[in-house]
C-alpha cells in the first residue's frame, strides 16, 4: 500500500536526520551552543526554529550552501552600562553562529524566514529532484 | 559567540501537591534588573510571548510575569530533534517600595519585555515630629 511505503521512507528519513543531529557540530568547552534549535520534518522539508529573544531581524543571518544551513546574528547589549547599577544580569548578549548538515538539497530559492515574538522559523523546502519518486515498473 | 549565552531553559518549580491549572511546562524567564539615577530596568527574555498573552500584576510588594505561550506545532511534521522545550513563562519579584507605583511603564518586542519603574521623586522618608504630650 502507498501508505506504508510513505511511513517507510519517513522513518529513514527520521532516522538519518537523528543521525545527523547528533554529528552536529558542538564546541569542545562546556559552553552549550546558542541558539537551541528545534527540527521538524516530513518528506517535503524542515522547519528549524530558534528562540532569539531581543534579537533585531537585520541582525540574523540565514545562508545556505549545498547542504549546510549557517544561522549566524548578534544579539545587542539593551544598555552601554554606563552610570548604571545591575542588580540582575542573567541575559547574554554577543554573537552566536550554528551550522547544521540537512539530510537533503533545498529549493533555495524558496527557503523562507519569518520572526515572530522573538521565535524564528526557517522553512526549507526540499528540493525537487531529491524529492523520493515512485518507480514504475514495466513489462517487458 | 560570548560565552555568556546559556541554552538551558530553566522549568518553574511547582510545590509539592500543588498543580498548575494549565498543562504543559512552565519555565522561568531569564532577566536584567538595573538602576539608574532616576529608575529600575526590567527586561525579560520571553520568546513566543507579546502583548495580548502577558500578564503583569502587582500586589502588595510582589511583582508577578506569566507569559502565555501560544505554540501551534506545524501541520503534518514531526518533531525529529528537540534542544529546546516550549511552554509558558512564569516568575515573581519583590520590589522596592522606592518606585513610584503608578508610573510603571511596560513594552513587549521581539519577544523581550521591557519594565520601567520611576523612582519616587521627593524625599522617600517622612520624619515624623514627635511632640511632648
Amino acid at each position: 500500500m502507498w501508505w506504508s511505503d510513505f511511513d517507510d521512507r519517513r522513518t529513514t528519513l527520521l532516522r538519518e536526520l537523528e543521525r545527523i543531529m547528533r554529528e552536529w557540530e558542538r564546541p569542545k568547552t562546556a559552553a552549550p551552543a546558542y541558539p537551541a534549535l528545534n527540527v521538524w520534518a516530513n518528506p517535503e522539508g524542515l522547519i528549524v526554529t530558534a528562540e532569539l529573544p531581543g534579537v533585531e531581524p537585520e541582525d540574523i543571518e540565514i545562508s545556505i550552501v549545498d547542504r549546510t544551513l549557517t544561522l549566524s546574528g548578534t544579539r545587542r547589549p539593551d544598555t552601554n552600562g554606563e552610570g548604571i547599577k545591575f542588580h540582575r544580569r542573567e541575559r547574554g548578549h554577543g554573537k552566536f553562529t550554528r551550522t547544521l548538515q540537512l539530510p537533503f538539497g533545498v529549493e533555495k530559492e524558496k527557503v523562507d524566514a519569518i520572526f515572530n515574538k522573538g521565535v524564528l522559523s526557517i522553512i526549507l523546502p526540499r528540493a525537487e529532484a531529491e524529492k523520493p519518486r515512485k518507480v514504475k515498473v514495466k513489462a517487458a | 559567540m560570548t560565552n555568556q549565552f546559556e541554552y538551558t531553559k530553566e522549568e518553574v518549580k511547582t510545590p509539592e501537591g500543588a498543580e498548575r491549572t494549565r498543562p504543559g511546562r512552565t519555565y522561568v524567564p531569564r532577566v536584567d534588573i538595573y538602576e539608574t539615577e532616576t529608575e529600575f530596568v526590567l527586561l525579560a527574555d520571553l520568546p513566543g510571548v507579546d502583548e495580548n498573552s502577558l500578564d503583569i500584576t502587582l500586589e502588595n510588594d510582589v511583582l508577578t510575569l506569566n507569559g502565555q505561550v501560544n505554540f501551534e506545532p506545524p501541520q503534518g511534521y514531526d518533531l525529529a530533534h528537540v534542544e529546546y522545550g516550549i511552554g509558558d513563562f512564569h516568575r515573581t519579584f519583590a520590589i522596592s517600595d522606592k518606585i513610584d507605583r503608578d508610573k510603571i511603564e511596560a513594552t513587549i518586542k521581539h519577544g523581550v519585555l521591557r519594565l520601567v519603574m520611576p523612582k519616587k521623586t521627593g524625599p522617600s522618608t517622612r520624619k515624623i515630629n514627635v511632640k511632648s504630650a
